[in-house]
């Protein structure tokens, strides 16, 4: 082989290859936008105002809205970021601060490892400890479910956000005489807030969406469930259960909640990108 | 250690002649540092070195520092002069700075640090006092200038507040006092509650240098302040130092001599953990008694 055509089709293997990263990254970028629009176009087609303040009307009967699952969802996520963020949060700073180094080798391996665990083997377990026990299904059991899920990327986020912050804040703080805690509470975690709080929000917005562990914990529920020791309706469980079923107009209300449900993570997330985009250390005051 | 004792033992009126014969072989010279002896553990003698009224602020006896296995320090002995500039020089890894984190128990929040011997302050032994008590008297600026991501005025009441015990009118006039006295009011007396981060690297430094001082530090450690900095800033934070000294014990490491011996009053000249000489400046520059310290003084090396 000449050294002109050596050339000619090393320049083709390149042109190729090229190609095909090309061709791959518009498939995957074509689906997720094949999604949001399928989910866009259903959605908000079938999405009315009835939809955020009606609850679900008797199986037979058309309209309704599922006003009690937007509520059921917002308090079990409340209730999982009241239980996964603290532990979490405390957790990661002691990883990132004080831990000596194989513990903290240890803890961070398993909270790898429980952020592999399947969803609804997380389920399962919130099930066996508080659906059993107390002999019926309850928001409380779908919030732990969820806070447990929380847990690691809680643990993760916070110790690497605040790895982040440069050594010299500390040093600085704990050269005018102030205690580690404090240095801690005042300038090093102050410095990493804007992260640790993006993280929290990722966090939530990832467990926003989960069906698994709810089906066996909060259940599902046509009516409002005040309190948080009744079966309680949300909306990735609904959509799973109005999708199933045999009537059309249930459908339609299953992609109005998935459009839903979609809009409020994509809000998450983006108001989470914008937090952490507004400068690391900079605007604080 | 023989050597900076016998630093201490002379008066600058009487000194001895050159200590050691020049040796031209930089091996032969390395193998006579490392093996000097060491002193018998005494405590270094009176304030001999020292002009007449200048006391002693802080004191270092046959210090060892080890980060791990190695060695760092080596039998350091030394006295700090109240109220005077002190400035360390030598080249890079040869202990200056580690020495200086001993000073406020900095040294501390390296894992796997261990110290032998002894550093006091005013008479105390500065690991048998609490810590932060120690930070507290013994300010430090850093080589990288590290506000908080605060405001100015919230930067330099931070130790205030951590303090506590100050109205809020007081430590209003503290935080002004401490800007004024690093020669930073000026420039910032209008934006006082604009984020640190806005200011330029040599007001950054002064800002930190304000923070430190607003505690009222008995001893203020800089660590190659200026080294990131440009001539300008340089200058204002030298000329900065001379005037602080009036009120405060000042111990600085610098890479450059020029600096050392435009603003020190004392300088001691470190070389591979160890402490080679200390004197008055004009005669560690202009007539060291130790081969190696002419050597680094005069560019030889380093």
């Amino acid at each position: 082989m000449t050294e002109a055509t050596r050339l000619r089709s090393r320049h083709m293997v390149n042109n190729v290859m090229l190609g095909l990263t090309g061709l791959f990254t518009i498939i995957i970028a074509g689906a997720l936008l094949f999604i949001l629009g399928y989910l866009f176009i259903n959605g908000a087609r079938n999405l009315d105002f009835a939809f955020f303040t009606q609850l679900p009307k008797p199986t037979g009967e058309t309209g309704g809205g599922m006003a009690n699952a937007i509520v059921g969802s917002a308090k079990i996520l409340g209730m999982a970021t009241a239980i996964g963020v603290p532990i979490g949060f405390l957790g990661g700073v002691y990883l990132a601060e004080y831990g000596n180094k194989s513990f903290a080798f240890a803890v961070r391996y398993l909270t790898d490892l429980l952020n592999g665990v399947p969803s609804i083997v997380i389920g399962i377990f919130a099930f066996t400890l508080v659906v059993l026990k107390a002999k019926h299904f309850s928001a409380f059991a779908g919030g732990m479910a969820l806070g447990l899920m929380m847990i690691p990327i809680s643990v993760r986020s916070t110790e690497e956000f605040l790895r982040a912050v440069p050594n010299g804040l500390r040093e600085g703080a704990l050269a005018l005489g102030t205690p580690k805690w404090r240095a801690l509470a005042t300038v090093v975690i102050p410095a990493a807030k804007d992260g640790i709080i993006t993280g929290i929000m990722l966090n939530l917005a990832r467990v926003a969406g989960e069906t698994a562990p709810l089906l066996f914990t909060s259940l599902n529920n046509r009516f409002w469930s005040p309190g948080i020791n009744q079966p309680t309706s949300t909306l990735p469980v609904m959509i799973y259960t109005y999708a199933l079923s045999p009537y059309d107009d249930w459908h339609r209300q299953a992609w109005a909640a998935g459009f839903v449900l979609l809009m409020l993570i994509l809000t998450i997330n983006v108001s989470a990108r914008m937090i952490l985009s507004r400068s690391r250390y900079s605007g604080g005051r | 250690m023989s050597i900076p004792m016998e630093a201490h033992e002379r008066t600058p009126e009487t000194r001895v002649p050159r200590a050691s014969p020049p040796m031209n072989d930089p091996a032969a010279r390395a193998t006579q540092i490392a093996d000097a002896t060491p002193a018998p553990n005494v405590a270094p003698a009176p304030a001999a070195l020292f002009a007449a009224g200048v006391g002693e602020k802080m004191r270092a006896t046959d210090l060892n520092f080890f980060y791990g296995k190695a060695q760092a320090l080596y039998n350091i002995s030394i006295r700090i002069p109240t109220n005077h500039v002190t400035a360390f020089i030598g080249p890079s890894g040869c202990g200056k700075s580690t020495f200086l984190r001993t000073l406020n128990r900095m040294c501390d929040t390296v894992k796997g640090t261990r110290v032998e011997g002894d550093v006091q302050l005013d008479g105390e032994d500065v690991f048998g006092l609490d810590v932060t008590s120690v930070r507290r008297r013994v300010g430090m600026v850093f080589q990288r200038s590290n506000p908080f991501p605060k405001s100015i005025f919230d930067n330099v009441a931070y130790g205030l507040r951590v303090n506590g015990g100050l109205s809020r009118a007081e430590v209003a006039e503290r935080v002004e006092r401490s800007l004024v006295r690093s020669a930073l009011w000026d420039e910032v007396k209008h934006k006082l509650h604009e984020s640190a981060y806005g200011l330029s690297g040599g007001q950054q430094q002064r800002l930190c240098i304000a923070r430190a001082l607003a505690v009222d530090p008995e001893v203020l450690l800089l660590d190659e302040p200026c080294s990131a900095l440009d001539p300008i800033s340089t200058s204002k934070i030298e000329e900065l130092l001379l005037t602080l000294a009036d009120s405060c014990t000042i111990v600085i490491v610098t890479h450059n001599m020029q600096q050392a011996a435009r603003v020190s009053d004392y300088t001691g000249f470190f070389l591979m953990g160890k402490l080679v000489e200390f004197d008055k400046t004009e005669q560690i520059f202009q007539a060291p008694s130790r081969k190696e310290t002419e050597d680094y003084v005069t560019g030889r090396f380093g």
